[in-house]
């Protein structure tokens, strides 16, 4: 640690602590509840049928031959539910004059992308519901696919949605000052006007549990209780109330232990509205479980993007300008914040420089393709990716070190707090200080006289050393930011502490951890605030029944907003407690110390009462102060009123293998910065699997589509996932900056490590093979383009 | 991934395994360690009535001396193949390349005869077989016969097995003072080769004496790569000189254009990945 994070109020005792994860023992052995080990008297198993054409129009569905099978209880395409299946929502207008079709949860005449979903088959088990798709008939009239981005811009382009004119979602706009003036200072002073396009291509999230949906219904109530393996049970339940029409409060949403999301179960889903009604009309509870190839197919996809970039700066290397310019697949329809997940990007292409002026915009484009939504970063890897190509490329142009050039340009530790181009206010960091540990811990200059004595001999490996020094934005969101981004909703978070008679907590948060570990995180921050041990606290969550209000998880939000918002909860319970306590202990409220779990008598140290005592007492109400209620329960509701902006300093040594096009990544450093820290162990886990996932984007992960639009890299024999081994050993160090947004200083750390490892490794790759003439590589780079890059270069050098 | 329904049956010996699958004729299947044939049933795209399982079938399992040969069972898992002290000592080749056949929870599983049988040219071990001129011992209606490695692999996903006839083991001949490799090019850890260069060589007096070359996913079987064969044949066993012969490791092959790699990468993948297997074969 280069800096120490600020002291705060009370004994730490938890804070801080390595403490293995409390839900990890029911999760790793599978002792818990996921959606698909479920079962309710009378359940049913919902099939769902898929498009198989990227593009068709359904001239003939006939659904009644599937009634026939074994075991069918009912069977029904899109028609049967036109009527009251609304549109799944798009919560992210993000112009006004945005275009938005509708996105029906079964496709009624027209399939825009192979997957989409067509008919259901309800069955007595699964087996038999599979069986019975295959009876189903259907006739398509196919039209023709829309893959290219470009293309589908073009004049007479085939259209996704015919009735909208136009495959053009919207365009966006974002000037923040004078960028031609900084374009046109560079052109006048002999400075530098770089241009590149760099390649977003799709990944398909690959949580380990598929999604799933249980609907139980209680026809004569009206009720429904849905369970879902989502990010989002909250919002979940709104959002069906609204598109169902079954109102609010008869609604209940339970997401149980849930396995991984990485944003790709934050949306409402076709399955889960065509769950509730099927259950509905029916009478009868009913499950969906997705494939494995459903998943790929049917869930959302993240990424997907052209970048245009243009970064004006003088001879010396001051950044000007910055121009970008996007064209972003939103695939065949609006999902819940496909619009708005190129914007979350666009406040972070800046990164950590200053500038003087910055030109954003972008296109939405419909494709037939499966509709794209957030994925881990959601935007902010896409505009890291971008600028840290970039200053890595301008480095090379001006002939200047990259980390020189980045040490020229971004914002010193001094200046915080800072405003940027793009219109945010940075609170804190040091990327003095994470990279000069980072540089150190590398072995910068060793490595780079190892690159050059390879260079030399033409060694068959060559070297190449990455940088990648991001920032982002998350903790989302500041209400009234979203407010003025169009964005549908709000951004605060919930928490309910609960004293138990025996003076066990029950703490309900509004978060929903999928694999976070919020359990235990929030625990250890419940057992500082109140002073008691870590196993007496609990914590409840994904059950709008139980935990009746929340905003949920995604964003690396659940500790920047909701951990803050338990921790206001607690000081209310103390506040409540202290009153209590002084009156049992027979003095004023304000000579009522509390810390570490105990209240006292300033002065009088003798004369003291724990909160279990206060709690009991409090229980037992035999003996309370005028006027206080006999409750030590406290909510809050915390509205940040920032993002936290956790940094990090991530360098890259990989070895390219000129022979086959192999790259092997031989050291990665990765100091990270997110405030201060809760739990190191938990902090470090998001920080790996962050950078395996953004790894994977650098190295091995494509949605690819042959020319009819069907998905090629369906399974996960063609889609690759990286496996342990595939994954190198990664140094880890942390600067703590805390934040001076949130009473505990913390930033959240969930998606940083993915933000900040792309770009560090294809810059890597790019700077082994410079001197052959190689100056990009498409992602994945798989060791075929690499190959080919060379020989391309060799090719054109020759 | 909801397979169509089949019947199952399971016998513990290979007559009632015989037998089991000449009941079921053209619409059975074998069941070995399931690793490739599960999968196809999830994804549909194989409907058998009837999988036969060999798993209760004891007699197919283990390695057996048989002097100047082992006999595989078709039923050893690859984990066992691997750490087999008999494959290990007399056709280490076999353990290098089942090592890195997938992952540990498929080698736990997965078959050595399984493997085999499947026919996959993308598979480590059928261009083993073929590098180490194995035979494969099949059992059917019409008693036991044995089939050359290299007559073995007819067509992608296809063996020259006849309807009805089980394999039972693998013969394979011991290689004494020999050196092999293995080597595989693939993107993850669990992933197919791309291309997999499988090589047995003998050396004497610094020279390359013999030498076996299996190529894997570089055509619609298993094929050797004869003309590399011929040209290390009697020359230096130095770098320059093998990777000098492996520049013909491509010859007469037909790989597969897919995600994964064109048909000129994997040419060119095959000359340098033999050139390096011949080396660290020949331990130079």
């Amino acid at each position: 640690m280069t800096e120490q994070a600020q002291a705060t109020p009370g004994a730490a005792k938890e804070i801080g602590a390595r403490r293995a994860r409390k839900e990890d023992a029911r999760l790793i052995t599978g002792q818990t509840r996921w959606t698909d080990s479920i079962q309710v008297p009378g359940l049913l198993q919902m099939a769902v049928l898929r498009s198989p054409m990227a593009h068709a129009r359904i001239t003939r569905i006939d659904v009644s031959p599937a009634l026939d099978r074994p075991g069918v209880l009912a069977a029904f395409s899109g028609r049967d539910f036109a009527d009251e299946q609304g549109s799944l929502p798009c919560a992210w207008p993000v112009t006004e004059d945005m275009a938005q079709p509708p996105n029906p949860p079964l496709a009624v005449d027209e399939v825009r992308y192979a997957g989409d979903a067509v008919a259901v088959v309800v069955a007595r088990d699964r087996y038999s519901a599979a069986d019975a798709l295959e009876a189903i008939e259907i006739d398509y009239e196919p039209l023709p696919p829309v893959l290219d981005l470009e293309e589908a811009l073009a004049d007479g382009a085939p259209l996704v949605h015919s009735d909208l004119g136009t495959n053009k979602c919207y365009d966006f706009h974002m000037p923040a000052g004078d960028y031609q003036a900084a374009r046109d200072r560079a052109q006048a002073e002999g400075g530098i006007v770089m241009k590149r396009r760099y390649l977003q291509q799709r990944l398909q999230p690959s949580a380990m549990e598929p999604r799933a949906v249980v609907v139980e219904p209680i026809a004569a109530a009206g009720e429904f209780t849905l369970y879902s393996a989502t990010q989002i049970p909250h919002i979940l339940r709104l959002l069906l109330a609204m598109t169902t029409g079954v109102p609010e409060h008869k609604i209940r949403v339970v997401a149980p232990d849930v396995g991984g999301g990485f944003g790709s179960k934050l949306n409402l889903y076709a399955e889960e509205s065509i769950a509730l009604l099927v259950a509905r009309r029916l009478g009868r509870p009913v499950k969906w479980t997705e494939s494995r190839s459903e998943n790929y197919q049917a869930t959302i996809h993240g990424r997907g993007q052209i970048q245009d970039i243009e970064v004006a700066a003088t001879r010396e290397g001051r950044l000007l300008g910055l121009k970008v310019s996007l064209v972003a697949d939103m695939g065949a329809y609006l999902q819940l914040i496909t619009p708005g997940v190129p914007l979350l990007g666009a406040f972070m292409y800046p990164g950590i420089y200053k500038m003087d002026a910055y030109d954003f915009s972008c296109t939405g484009v419909f494709t037939t393709k499966t509709p794209t939504d957030a994925y881990r970063g959601a935007g902010r890897p896409e505009a890291t990716y971008a600028i840290e190509r970039a200053m890595d490329d301008l480095a090379q142009e001006l002939g200047i070190d990259p980390i020189e050039l980045r040490r020229q340009n971004w914002i010193r530790h001094e200046e915080f707090p800072f405003d940027t181009i793009a219109g945010l206010t940075y609170d804190s960091g040091n990327y003095e200080a994470a990279t000069d540990e980072a540089l150190r811990l590398f072995g910068y200059e060793e490595l780079r006289r190892e690159q050059a004595e390879r260079r030399d001999r033409g060694d068959p490996v060559q070297l190449g050393i990455g940088i990648s020094i991001y920032t982002e934005m998350c903790g989302i969101a500041p209400s009234r930011v979203l407010g003025s981004l169009s964005f549908g909703g709000g951004g605060w978070e919930y928490a309910s502490v609960r004293m138990l008679p025996t003076g066990k907590v029950e703490v309900v948060t509004g978060a929903s951890p999928h694999g976070q570990g919020h359990d235990t995180t929030f625990s250890q921050i419940v057992a500082d605030a109140l002073g008691v041990p870590f196993d007496d606290v609990e914590l409840i969550h994904g059950d709008t029944k139980s935990s009746h209000k929340g905003l949920d998880t995604y964003g690396s939000r659940s500790l920047a907003v909701g951990g803050i918002a338990i921790t206001q909860a607690c000081g209310r319970v103390i506040e409540k407690a202290r009153k209590v306590a002084a009156h049992l202990l027979e003095a004023a409220d304000t000579d009522i110390e509390f810390s570490g779990g105990t209240f006292r008598v300033r002065g009088a140290p003798e004369s003291a009462k724990t909160i279990q005592e206060v709690v009991l007492a409090t229980h037992l109400a035999h003996d309370m102060p005028e006027g206080v209620e006999p409750s030590l329960d406290a909510d809050a509701t915390f509205d940040p009123e920032n993002f936290s902006f956790p940094h990090g300093s991530h360098l890259v040594a990989a070895e390219v293998d000129t022979q086959t096009g192999f790259t092997k990544i031989r050291s990665y450093v990765a100091v990270d910065d997110c405030g201060r820290v809760i739990n190191p162990l938990v902090v470090e886990g998001q920080v790996v699997g962050g950078i395996a996932q953004g790894l994977a984007q650098a190295l091995y992960e494509e949605a690819t589509y042959d020319a009819d639009g069907n998905l090629t890299s369906g399974t996960l024999a063609d889609y690759l996932v990286p496996a342990a081994p595939d994954v190198p050993e990664i140094t880890m160090a942390r600067t703590e900056t805390p934040a001076t947004t949130n009473p505990l200083g913390v930033k959240g750390i969930g998606e940083a490590g993915t933000i900040g490892s792309t770009p560090a490794v294809v810059n890597a790759i790019v700077d082994a093979l410079r001197h052959l003439g190689v100056d990009d590589v498409d992602m994945p780079c798989t060791p075929e383009r690499v190959w080919r890059a060379i020989q391309e270069s060799s090719a054109a050098s020759a | 991934m909801i397979p169509a329904q089949f019947e199952y049956t399971a016998p513990t010996t290979v007559d009632e395994a015989v037998s089991a699958l000449a009941q079921g004729g053209e619409e059975a299947k074998v069941l070995a360690g399931g690793q490739s044939l599960m999968p196809l049933l999830r994804l549909r795209l194989a409907y058998p009535e009837l999988l036969v399982d060999l798993n209760r079938v004891a007699e197919l399992r283990g390695v057996r001396d048989e002097g100047d040969s082992l006999v595989i069972g078709a039923m050893t898992t690859h984990h066992t193949v691997v750490r087999d002290p008999l494959v290990n000592q007399h056709c280490a080749l076999i353990a290098l390349a089942t090592a890195t056949v997938a992952d540990p929870a498929v080698r736990h599983r997965g078959t050595f005869g399984g493997s085999l049988a499947h026919a996959d040219p993308a598979g480590d071990l059928p261009a083993v077989t073929v590098a180490l001129d194995a035979e494969m011992i099949a059992t059917g209606p019409n008693g036991q016969r044995t089939i050359p490695a290299g007559e073995f692999f007819a067509d992608y996903l296809t063996s020259t097995l006849q309807p009805g006839e089980i394999l039972v083991g693998v013969r394979v001949p011991k290689l004494a003072g020999w050196g092999f490799h293995y080597e595989k090019f693939n993107r993850v850890a669990q992933a197919w080769a791309v291309v997999g260069v499988a090589a047995a060589v003998r050396r004497a007096n610094g020279n390359i004496a013999e030498a076996r070359v299996g190529l894997t996913n570089m055509g619609a079987t298993p094929v050797r790569a004869r003309a590399v064969e011929s040209a290390v044949q009697g020359t230096q066993a130095a770098p320059a000189a093998l990777h000098e012969a492996a520049s013909q490791a491509a010859e007469g092959t037909h790989p597969p254009s897919d995600l994964h790699g064109q048909a000129d990468y994997r040419r060119h993948l095959a000359q340098v990945l033999t050139g390096r297997a011949l080396a660290a074969a020949a331990r130079v």
